[in-house]
């Protein structure tokens, strides 16, 4: 939009503008910085560097001097600066407390076993004393076990829960709000239902806790209090005004002249609005879905106060589940920093942000095809 | 053969399945504001009725989970102390943003698609990652690096852990979207002959911007800003590793302090009270100063912006 000019010799106008390019230039730095950020502490994990077996190989005390150099500090878990502070004898003793560790471990097949291996976070695994393979997400245990699967499950649950009942809903209301109510109530509806999007999600948590959950539990008669179906429907506050804000802005953008040939030709303004307008809106009434789909996915606090938060895998909507979000915001607190347990909740935020990334670009280039379509045709 | 007279207008036909699915609609419409109506009149009823001079001025210290001893005043301090730094940070950054990609920027360019591209994407990231993105870089990566740097050799991190300044940092990231959006579109609204006239008549393209655009611009900059501030005063999930306390027996007194906040709080009197029939009458009127305090804030932003909109449609 800008108009170009030639420049004079104006130091503080070629400063200023530096600046400018500087702070939008570090906008853009900035995101990038997100996804490193997110992504390095993760790193170790997604690479299988690491090993947290419980039985871990034993080298007897003796073999210390044969060690290749390096690999004793490695053994150790010491970084190069602690080695160096470390005498003989310490490091002698350090290497018998190893052998004595390994010798309490029982030797069962499950302690050999690197729970952070991709296979262990994705797939069931036969565990001594369970029925069968299974998928189980226990970071606090004897055995840390870090399969991701039952938390997508939870995930996926309460997102599907929460989009049956936002998106009919939304749409229906976009539709009116946009092609069938009149210019005045239009003016105030729109206002009304996006003052929806100002809950803050906690207070949509709480109500749900506080109020919802016992009344819909007073209705359906289930067992759990706290369960993927009390928070789907909770997330449904959450989604609906991202689904109708996008739809009705869609539907808004479909040019008047498509409505107004409809009428003129005898069509009411319900056949306008269906047979004509929606047709033309779809890919952005597609899109809103989309957007409404990663709002649901990365909503944090009103599942991790309404869906009762066990880590259990189960496909029945009336369980107590746990999502993905809810498990970094419940877990990450108690972690040591830069541990397995905190890798490996990075580990799920990654996987969160490329999800929602994915989700977003769709959305948004379907939005952007959209747009250009209907401006070539108006 | 008689000629019938043809008549250009066909009678107006009342056709029952355009009514029909006409008032569905409309009762979907009626439906999401009856549950919001629901929502809010159960919280003003159970939250009003709790409301004393002794609940806005009073501390947590004496017992967090009961009515009549606890009160909110440092959960709104800490709220309103992390929302403001937050501003002064997110409000110049997003404008400038704004200005370089509406005034200075041709819109072909990379350098801009990717702005553009990244602000967008920003804008769907879930705010707990912005939780996790907040630990790992500003405490675990720029704190850590400060203590060695400024205090070498202390014993206990001052700015390696969380901190009122990393939580409002964070929800500055968070809500920069929000900023740069609002100000480009009240930038785009400004009618292209104001900013060739300034130029006509000798102005610099500095002070066609300062004096000119912006003033022009301030009413859709005000709205991105309230709108930011709006959003971050009820996220919770962004602050809960960069600075959120339980409990803290004072009001944050540095950057480095932790701090109480609001959101938080409504997050741990619901999930944490050993007795919830006692902590409700408290919880409610928690839920409503922090419902009261965003929604007085989306309602000021709906109005200038739905002004703005209206001069805009009258300008073009």
């Amino acid at each position: 939009m800008g108009i170009r000019r030639g420049y004079r010799a104006r130091p503080l106008e070629l400063l200023a503008e530096w600046f400018i390019f500087g702070v939008s230039f570090s906008a853009m730095v900035l995101v990038f910085l997100i996804f490193v950020f997110v992504t390095r502490e993760a790193l170790p994990v997604v690479f299988g560097q690491v090993n947290n077996a419980v039985r871990q190989p034993v080298i007897p005390v003796e073999q210390m001097d044969n060690l290749p150099h390096g690999q004793l500090g490695k053994y150790l878990g010491l970084d190069a600066r602690q080695l160096a502070q470390m005498d003989r004898e310490t490091l002698k003793e350090l290497m018998a407390v190893r052998v004595e560790a390994a010798q309490k471990v029982p030797d069962d097949k499950d302690s050999g076993i690197n729970t952070l291996a991709w296979r262990q976070m994705f797939l069931p695994h036969q565990w001594t004393g369970y029925e069968r393979p299974s998928y189980i997400w226990q970071p606090v245990s004897d055995i840390p076990k870090f399969n991701i699967i039952p938390l997508l499950v939870g995930s996926l649950k309460t997102t599907l829960v929460a989009l049956m009942l936002a998106v009919p809903l939304a749409l229906a209301a976009s539709l009116y709000v946009s092609q069938l109510a009149s210019n005045r109530l239009r003016e105030w509806l729109k206002p009304a239902v996006e003052l929806l999007a100002g809950i803050p999600s906690v207070v949509a948590g709480f109500f749900a806790l506080i109020v919802m959950a016992s009344f819909l539990k007073s209705v359906f008669g289930y067992e759990s209090r706290l369960n993927a179906f009390v928070a789907g429907v909770a997330l449904a506050l959450a989604v609906v005004p991202v689904v109708f804000s996008i739809a009705e802005d869609a539907l808004t953008g479909v040019p008047r002249s498509y409505t107004q040939a409809a009428l003129a030709l005898g069509s009411t303004r319900w056949q306008a609005a269906w047979k004509v307008v929606l047709p033309a809106a779809l890919p952005g009434v597609f899109a809103a879905v989309i957007l409404g789909f990663g709002r649901a996915v990365g909503e944090t606090m009103i599942v991790l106060m309404a869906s009762g938060n066990a880590s259990i895998m189960s496909w029945s909507l009336f369980d107590s589940t746990r999502t993905v979000t809810a498990t970094v915001a419940a877990e990450l607190a108690e972690t040591v920093f830069g541990g397995n347990h905190y890798r490996v909740l990075f580990l799920i935020g990654a996987l969160l942000l490329v999800a929602t990334f994915i989700t977003n670009l769709a959305g948004e280039l379907i939005i952007h095809r959209l747009k250009k379509r209907l401006e070539g045709l108006a | 053969m008689s000629n019938p007279v043809f008549n250009p207008i066909p009678p107006r036909r009342l056709d029952p399945v355009s009514l029909c699915f006409t008032g569905l609609t409309g009762l979907a419409t009626v439906l999401i504001l009856a549950i919001l109506g629901v929502i809010l009149a159960n919280i003003v009823y159970h939250g009003g009725a709790n409301f004393s001079w002794g609940f806005f001025t009073g501390g947590t210290a004496q017992d967090m989970f009961d009515v009549g001893k606890s009160g909110v005043l440092p959960m709104i301090a800490g709220t309103a102390a992390r929302v403001i730094l937050m501003s002064l940070f997110v409000i110049p950054a997003g404008v400038i943003t704004a200005v370089y990609l509406t005034e200075y920027a041709r819109s072909s360019s990379l350098h801009t698609r990717i702005i553009r591209g990244a602000v967008n994407n920003l804008a769907g990231v879930p705010s707990i990652v912005f939780g996790l993105f907040g630990l790992g870089f500003f405490i675990n990566f720029l704190g850590q690096r400060l203590d060695a740097w400024l205090l070498p050799g202390a014993a206990e991190p001052v700015w390696g852990k969380p901190a009122i300044l990393w939580a409002s940092l964070t929800l500055a990231v968070m809500t920069l979207p929000v900023v740069i959006v609002a100000t480009e579109e009240s930038l785009r609204a400004i009618p292209q002959g104001l900013r060739e006239a300034s130029l006509a008549l000798g102005a610099t393209k500095l002070q066609t911007v300062w004096r000119i655009v912006l003033p022009q611009a301030l009413p859709g900059i005000l709205t991105g800003g309230i709108l930011a501030i709006s959003r971050a005063a009820g996220e919770v999930a962004p602050i809960l590793f960069t600075g959120a306390a339980y409990y803290m027996a004072r009001l944050p007194q540095s950057l480095t302090d932790q701090f109480m906040d609001l959101g938080y709080h409504v997050f741990i009197l619901s999930t944490q009270s050993p007795n919830i029939d006692k902590t409700r009458p408290i919880l409610y009127a928690t839920v409503m100063v922090l419902l009261l305090l965003t929604f007085a804030l989306n309602l000021v932003a709906i109005l200038i912006r739905a002004r703005i909109r209206t001069r805009m449609r009258a300008a073009h």
